[in-house]
């Protein structure tokens, strides 16, 4: 009886050790004829190639490690911008689709179809060709802000220069717990006592002031430095200082963004509509405000209906970040499923190691969607 | 009289395991990619995306260059048709991996001999079939005329996966110049890029800049630079392990270049059989037995020649004649102060 029942699962076990045994021997076995090895040394070994843009220090002397690591936090970068500005746009637009305003409504669905059904590929080449061809060169660019400059090479900002960073970013950290007990205190009294604090005012007040207050008597301080323009020759410039911003990761940023945002407003419209009418007016009945109602009735009910197709598009956004590699936006794929691979030769190392980056990033955000999905489900009590 | 027949049969047996040991012996000699490319019918070969004057294919699908004539060249020696050739176009990329995975048997596309790729890759250098060097294009109105010109913060855009990328941190650094790479993964980008204004200069094998300057909204805006910062030397490859395939493969280019020298082309060849000169004899094969050596018959080099060409008549008509690079440079026969110098065909 037990044996019939575990059969089935050790013979399925079997048949995929079988299928990966195979694959596994017959790779060994042509990259033998060939004279590969197989193994991962290279990536102790010098990489010997630049990268254009790289949040941590990086240049050709570094190993082909750092070289991976470089295009990961690239990667890592373009999806966690891409996933917030995609959620805000996204939400915004879900909610206008729904306006009772008819040209706000309007704009809104015409937006969602046109971009949702372009492939996506096509957008970034768009967005990147029709910004270098719009943008103006360096010596024209116009002055934004007092300070920036944008350009047909990037975005050039006044790069922030601190002095004991640490000490600040300590008190931030310091502030985010005293507020995370506050808010516990908080509802604690109002459960208790009836009374309600001005909880979000007084949190913004510790998160502003707190850190503050490290210029004042922790010795930190900040200055800027401004880009300043540079000729190199008759017709070219470059700018001095400053923070840069490349135009691949601007446009390739608004592709992504404005592609997934799409779908979320979907999510978030589908969310707020499965939502009962009955709620809404059972909730204005008991003398709840229309944003109470929004904040403590509707909106709960609807995350359960959004989160789980909108953490769908968190993957997907994140894997088509890969597609940066046609526009030179340095991301784990152009750089190490692309350059890396072609210096060393180690297909399958390297595209095992990329598969493996892309399935962690992957399931990572499963995971914290999931976590988060199971705290606004329905708690049973 | 049954015990006659008896050892008649041993015999015969004998004989028989004797000679299918023989034949099985010249069969080995044939080279496995040899017997696959003969029972196939044609010539597997990794050609470019499209890099005009080297392979490039008109809106036919026919493909043109020089690189292309090599393995035209193969197919002539081993399957008496140059136009028996299946043509895969490969991104940088891709092409080494399809060469060792067996999906093509040559690859003929603008590629580097460098001692890392030989050694490290799997696969093998035959030999090189343009002389080339990397070399800068940058716009007429900035005023450069030398690298030497190049100032701290230059924007240079590149393909992703090639020599270039590592000859240009090299040249960089020696110089002490801070630089921005951008890096394309396909050459059409590249030229978009650098066109729209994006980067100060272009960079890649001097060859391709020559090409991809035509095809530039202004082609007469941009200037390729007088300089070269590395050897290039761009050559078919073939798998490692099958020494009979190489040499073919090898011998095929090396009978071109050396037609050349001996001015033989494909309109004299016949002519040139009543020739004096044994040197010219054995390549359009009225002496000596060099295509058995190679498991090939007499006339493979005649039909190279006739059928493709002279490796001058190859250059001419995909490189000078499409206004690439009129000038031959380092790509003329020894004799008249190029490199291409070939060991004799005998």
């Amino acid at each position: 009886m037990k044996l019939k029942k575990i059969l089935p699962q050790l013979l399925t076990l079997l048949f995929i050790i079988l299928v990966f045994g195979f694959f596994t021997m017959n790779a060994q076995e042509n990259m033998g004829a060939r004279g590969l090895e197989f193994g991962f040394g290279f990536l102790k070994t010098q990489a010997s190639f630049d990268i254009q843009f790289s949040l941590i220090d990086y240049d050709g002397s570094h190993t082909y490690a750092r070289a991976y690591l470089v295009g990961l936090l690239n990667t890592l970068l373009v999806a966690f911008i891409g996933i917030i500005l995609a959620t805000l746009l996204g939400a915004v637009v879900g909610v206008a689709r729904l306006s009772p305003n008819y040209l706000i409504r309007k704009t809104a669905s015409f937006y969602i179809e046109f971009f949702r059904n372009i492939p996506l590929l096509l957008q970034i080449f768009f967005w990147y060709f029709a910004a270098l061809r719009a943008l103006p060169m360096l010596e024209d660019a116009p002055m934004l802000l007092n300070s920036s400059f944008m350009t047909i090479k990037g975005l050039y900002a006044p790069a922030p220069i601190w002095t004991n960073f640490d000490v600040f970013f300590t008190t931030i950290i310091a502030a985010m717990i005293i507020i995370f007990f506050f808010v516990r205190y908080a509802k604690k009294k109002q459960e208790q006592e009836g009374k309600r604090l001005p909880v979000f005012f007084i949190s913004l007040a510790i998160f502003i002031f707190l850190p503050l207050l490290t210029f004042l008597i922790g010795g930190v301080d900040l200055s800027w430095s401004y880009p300043v323009i540079r000729q190199m020759s008759q017709s070219s410039y470059t700018f001095d200082g400053g923070l840069k911003i490349p135009p691949e990761l601007i446009a390739l940023t608004l592709a992504l963004t404005l592609y997934t945002a799409t779908f979320i407003a979907e999510n978030v419209r589908a969310g707020i509509q499965g939502i009962g009418k009955g709620q809404k007016e059972a909730a204005a009945s008991i003398g709840l405000t229309p944003n109470q109602v929004l904040k403590l009735v509707i909106m709960p009910q609807a995350l359960r209906i959004i989160i789980p197709p909108t953490t769908n598009q968190y993957l997907n956004l994140t894997k088509n970040s890969s597609l940066a590699a046609a526009i030179a936006y340095p991301d784990l794929v152009l750089v190490f499923a692309g350059t890396a691979m072609m210096q060393t030769g180690r297909a399958i190392e390297i595209v095992g190691i990329t598969m493996a980056t892309y399935l962690t990033i992957s399931l990572c955000i499963s995971l914290l969607m999931n976590w988060y999905n199971k705290r606004i489900a329905i708690q049973e009590k | 009289m049954f015990k006659y027949v008896k050892q008649l049969t041993s015999l015969v047996a004998m004989v028989a395991v004797l000679f299918a040991f023989t034949t099985e012996t010249m069969a080995a000699k044939k080279s496995k990619t040899l017997k696959n490319t003969m029972k196939k019918g044609f010539v597997r070969c990794g050609v470019s995306q499209g890099l005009p004057g080297f392979s490039n294919a008109d809106a036919a699908g026919n493909w043109t260059g020089v690189d292309v004539d090599v393995c035209r060249a193969v197919a002539a020696a081993v399957l008496g048709d140059a136009n028996k050739v299946k043509f895969t176009p490969l991104s940088a990329k891709e092409r080494f991996t399809a060469l060792t995975s067996g999906e093509i048997d040559i690859l003929s596309r603008n590629t580097t001999w460098t001692l890392s790729r030989d050694a490290d890759l799997g696969v093998t250098f035959v030999g090189v079939n343009f002389y080339d060097g990397q070399g800068f294009m940058v716009r007429k109105d900035s005023g450069i005329t030398s690298t030497s010109q190049f100032k701290n913060g230059i924007s240079a855009c590149t393909n992703i996966g090639t020599t270039t990328e590592l000859n240009m941190r090299d040249f960089f650094n020696s110089k002490g110049i801070s630089y921005e790479p951008v890096a394309f993964e396909k050459a059409d980008e590249v030229v978009a890029a650098y066109d729209s204004g994006r980067c100060d200069t272009y960079t890649t094998d001097k060859s391709g800049l020559a090409a991809q300057r035509t095809k530039m909204t202004n082609p007469d805006d941009h200037l390729v630079l007088p300089e070269t910062i590395s050897k290039e030397p761009l050559g078919p490859v073939v798998r490692q392990g099958d020494a009979v395939w190489e040499d073919i493969v090898r011998w095929s280019l090396n009978v071109m270049i050396e037609a050349e020298e001996y001015g033989i082309s494909s309109t004299n060849a016949d002519a040139m059989k009543v020739s004096e000169n044994p040197a010219i004899k054995r390549l359009v094969g009225t002496e000596g037995e060099l295509g058995s050596y190679l498991g090939l018959d007499q006339d493979w080099s005649l039909r190279i020649i006739k059928q493709v060409g002279n490796y001058g008549e190859s250059y001419k008509r995909n490189i000078a004649d499409t206004g690439i690079l009129p000038d031959r440079g380092p790509n003329n026969i020894w004799t008249k102060g190029g490199l291409l110098y070939t060991p004799p065909a005998r």
